[in-house]
């Protein structure tokens, strides 16, 4: 069976022996103790496994990790920068956009792919866009105003 | 069972209501120093003037509950505030709101406060996290500890200055003298002090006027460590030498096995498989191990014939018997009611079961060292799911140790300790530390579900709108609200057990939901039948003001008056607080397909302690409610769940969202009560009521439809 020995994540090249198939989450959260991104449904319908693969959002509960062989790989881990938060998890934590938490990680990387390519998007654009997600507390209204506060586009603080 | 702790029948699992385990002579024993303040059990449990008015009818006396702890509160000799509790923190921000109590009265930074959570070992006894409890019960004791702490503190900087204690403030947590020439901190009031005190029944409390930390909308104390991925949920704990577990299971509910053949997973390097009865599991170096080592394990199950979806309804009429609990003795006559009545009405409503699928499934991490068993588990009673695993594995409870990350949130779907029992077993079995993290599919069909039910109304109303006869009766799925706060003069209200096909337990709002469902769609109808608009029809039988005031709050944001076609409104009380929902929709021409397009909640519970959060919890209630209101109904035959899947169940989503305003009313006159229930309950029935208004066709099933 095809390995793959290393991978690109968070700007840092790590090493890793796992099988090609080897789901990219679980060699995520076990192999590189990269926790942040969460396993939530197994088949790409609730977005808490969402990482960015060159920049755009990937589901890495159904993304064989022998896919993003070379490839950037970002996960939630990798947005603070020397202790600086990411302008979206300053926004979710503004427009406290969580309750559980649990989600916070995929709809943040969610919301980080749509904003690498638009970077003011309308609300329909966000809520098209995000309707992958899910968040089982409720908190889309607070999640949407964080991700316009982080886009610049908020009207108003919840 | 202690009566006064008792809320339903849904809401406790088998078990013993206290496991007490520390008392005051072993909490010496562990105190190293400082300055500590005892919560007394008793005082915990004792009902706020809030629960007595909420739980009407129930004639209770307080029960005697013995001298035990239920909280403290400890500043050690640097000056370090820890507070002890066995609550859960799932996402209803109670690591923040207790802490905000706490620094309030010690007048320190809440950033300060450490809170220690549901860690069987650390914290004293709680029965769970449930009920909305926290805030009415919890919180006041909490606050009356940090100002017995207060007055402890200042007394004993007096003391050093040899000054009155009245000279004595508390500025930036620092104490100060009359004329702020001499200051101290927390650590050298503390530094060299062994006093334990309980906190005495005279103490103080800042009133809530006055309030600066409570009652502002301090931020999620512990909030970066979730938006940076930091946060260690049970599910992304790890071991020294951890294996990873899994169950194997049956194909259908109620199945015995009949045989299985392991060998061909036993031969894989690493792999522990457990043959105990009916269970099957093993545990693996690694998740792809030990998927392989599932799909080598030959299992034949059998499973009896078991009712189905269509045939439900029909099965929990059948199955039932009268229920001791809730509904309570009839009030005048119902005959006479209906005698009295200018317009009569019959009508059933039914609900679905439903699932809570929170995001973060069942997951447990267990470790055994030297006959000791540690579990790291999401659950809303580590202290009850200590006792099932004592019990499981034949252990007294001091040698088994519940610990519980902050959760990826319950809504009353993790009470319950199964997948710690499992985690537990395999571990064992291993002789090595297992996590066990069950599948979304294992998470729909192996937890429990909110209760389906059936409700049957006969009422009977004047031409004015009077209400003269309401009786009404709820087959399985709960009592919690049965009662309502209408001014009806005669009613017969009852609460009908029944045999449920699924397991079911706890849902947010327990049957609070299913309950004012009914009650406030044949409200509706009634308003109706004697051309009442549904404002001024409920208005006319509620004496309640504070109920009026979350009606007509709604009814003026949401603008009731000018309202278009498609409207519906619902009022409710559960739990100590008010909620009145107001929802206009739309009906797709094509398909059918109902979306709300606009909701108002209005939510009273007493004194707010933070509104942010709050407001987020009613929201957050609210949307929720959106999946059980439209979508979410599991479908089952035979012992399987057709549908349990993200693929399959509907869930509410962004695009479900409607435009959505929540109206808190702040009555700083009154003890707060919880919040995480309530709001949950008016949505249903204002949406029920609005595609009437839209359509002219009454739905009393939930999910609803067009």
């Amino acid at each position: 069976m095809a390995k793959v020995t290393s991978l690109n994540v968070n700007g840092k090249n790590l090493r890793t022996d796992v099988d090609s198939q080897t789901p990219l989450l679980q060699v995520l959260r076990d192999h590189l103790n990269l926790t942040g991104t969460k396993y939530g449904c197994g088949e790409a319908r609730c977005g808490a496994c969402t990482v960015l693969v060159d920049g755009q959002m990937m589901r890495s509960c159904v993304t064989p990790v022998g896919r993003v062989g070379g490839k950037p790989v970002t996960t939630i881990e990798g947005l603070e920068k020397d202790g600086k938060l990411d302008p979206l998890q300053e926004a979710f934590l503004k427009a406290d956009a969580l309750q559980c938490g649990y989600c916070t990680a995929g709809m943040i990387m969610s919301a980080k792919s749509l904003l690498n390519k638009i970077s003011k998007p309308s609300r329909e654009a966000i809520v098209k866009h995000m309707d992958a997600n899910v968040c089982r507390c409720g908190t889309y209204a607070r999640i949407v105003n964080a991700i316009e506060i982080a886009a610049g586009t908020a009207k108003e603080v919840a | 069972m202690n009566d006064d702790l008792e809320l339903e029948r849904y809401e406790l699992f088998e078990g013993p209501a206290y496991q007490f385990n520390f008392n005051r002579r072993q909490f010496l024993k562990a105190f190293s120093g400082g300055i500590a303040l005892i919560v007394p059990m008793s005082d915990l449990v004792a009902r706020t003037l809030q629960q007595e008015q909420g739980e009407s009818g129930s004639g209770r006396g307080n029960q005697r509950v013995p001298d035990e702890i239920g909280a403290w509160l400890h500043i050690d000799e640097s000056g370090t505030v820890s507070v002890f509790t066995g609550k859960v923190e799932l996402g209803q921000n109670i690591r923040t709101s207790l802490a905000q109590a706490v620094a309030e009265e010690l007048h320190v930074p809440v950033t300060t406060v450490r809170m220690v959570m549901a860690d069987t070992d650390l914290t004293p006894f709680d029965m769970g996290t449930f009920g909305s409890l926290t805030t009415p019960r919890m919180a006041p004791q909490l606050r009356k500890a940090a100002a017995a702490a207060r007055e402890t503190l200042i007394s004993l900087a007096a003391e050093q200055w040899k000054v009155e204690p009245a000279s004595v403030r508390i500025v930036n947590a620092r104490f100060v003298n009359h004329d702020a020439s001499k200051s101290l901190t927390l650590a050298e009031v503390a530094k060299g002090q062994k006093l334990v005190k309980t906190i005495p029944a005279d103490v103080k409390v800042t009133a809530v006027s006055d309030w600066t930390i409570a009652g502002t909308s301090v931020p999620k104390v512990n909030g970066r460590d979730f938006v940076t991925g930091r946060h260690q949920y049970t599910t992304d704990m790890k071991r020294e030498g951890m294996l990873f577990g899994r169950v194997i299971r049956p194909t259908a509910m109620e199945s015995k096995l009949v045989s299985s053949d392991t060998k061909a997973a036993e031969a894989i390097p690493g792999v522990v498989v457990v043959r105990d009865g009916d269970f099957i599991g093993l545990a693996a170096p690694d998740q792809q191990t030990a998927v392989r080592a599932e799909k080598a394990i030959a299992v034949h199950w059998k499973a009896p014939g078991q009712p189905g979806n269509d045939e439900l309804f029909e099965y929990l009429k059948k199955n039932s018997t009268v229920s001791s609990r809730g509904g309570g003795r009839p009030v005048g006559s119902i005959a006479d009611g209906m005698a009295a009545a200018d317009k009569k009405l019959s009508q059933t409503y039914t609900v679905a079961y439903i699932a809570h699928a929170p995001l973060e499934p069942r997951a447990a991490v267990a470790e055994w060292n030297d006959g000791k068993l540690t579990v790291w588990t999401g659950t809303q009673r580590p202290f009850g799911v200590r006792s099932e695993l004592a019990e499981a594995f034949h252990l007294p409870e001091e040698k088994v140790r519940v610990i519980v990350p902050d959760t990826g949130s319950g809504y009353g779907g993790k009470h319950t300790g199964e997948c710690a029992i499992e985690a537990a077993r395999l571990a064992r079995a291993s002789g090595k530390p297992v996590k066990l993290v069950w599948t979304r599919e294992e998470e729909f069909n192996w937890a429990y579900f909110r209760p389906a039910g059936v409700i049957e109304v006969s009422s009977g109303v004047k031409n004015d709108g009077t209400v003269t006869a309401w009786e009404f009766h709820n087959y399985n799925s709960g009592a919690s609200a049965i009662q309502s706060k209408y001014d009806f003069p005669n009613q017969n209200i009852q609460f009908h057990n029944s045999k449920s096909p699924l397991r079911q337990g706890s849902y947010r709002g327990l049957a609070a939901t299913a309950n004012h469902f009914a009650r406030e769609v044949h409200m509706d109808e009634l308003a109706h039948l004697v051309n009442i608009d549904p404002v001024e029809f409920r208005l006319k039988n509620i004496k309640d003001a504070r109920l009026k005031a979350v009606l007509e709050a709604a009814a003026n944001a949401f603008g009731w008056g000018r309202k278009k076609k498609g409207c519906g409104i619902a009022c409710g009380f559960e739990k100590g607080s008010y909620v009145a929902t107001a929802a206009e929709i739309s009906v797709d021409a094509k398909t059918g397909r109902v979306k709300i397009e606009r909701a108002v909640a209005s939510f009273e519970c007493g004194a707010i302690v933070n509104k942010v959060h709050l407001h987020n919890q009613v929201e957050g209630a609210v949307v929720q409610a959106i999946g059980g209101a439209l979508f979410e109904n599991i479908q089952f035959k035979n012992g399987q769940i057709l549908n349990g899947k993200f693929s399959q169940y509907r869930l509410p989503r962004f695009s479900d969202m409607p435009k959505l305003e929540i109206v808190l009313l702040d009555r700083k006159d009154l003890p707060s009560a919880g919040s995480g229930e309530t709001p949950i309950v008016g949505l249903a029935p204002a949406v029920a009521n609005a595609i009437f208004d839209a359509t002219g066709k009454r739905q009393r099933s939930l999910p609803l439809s067009s």
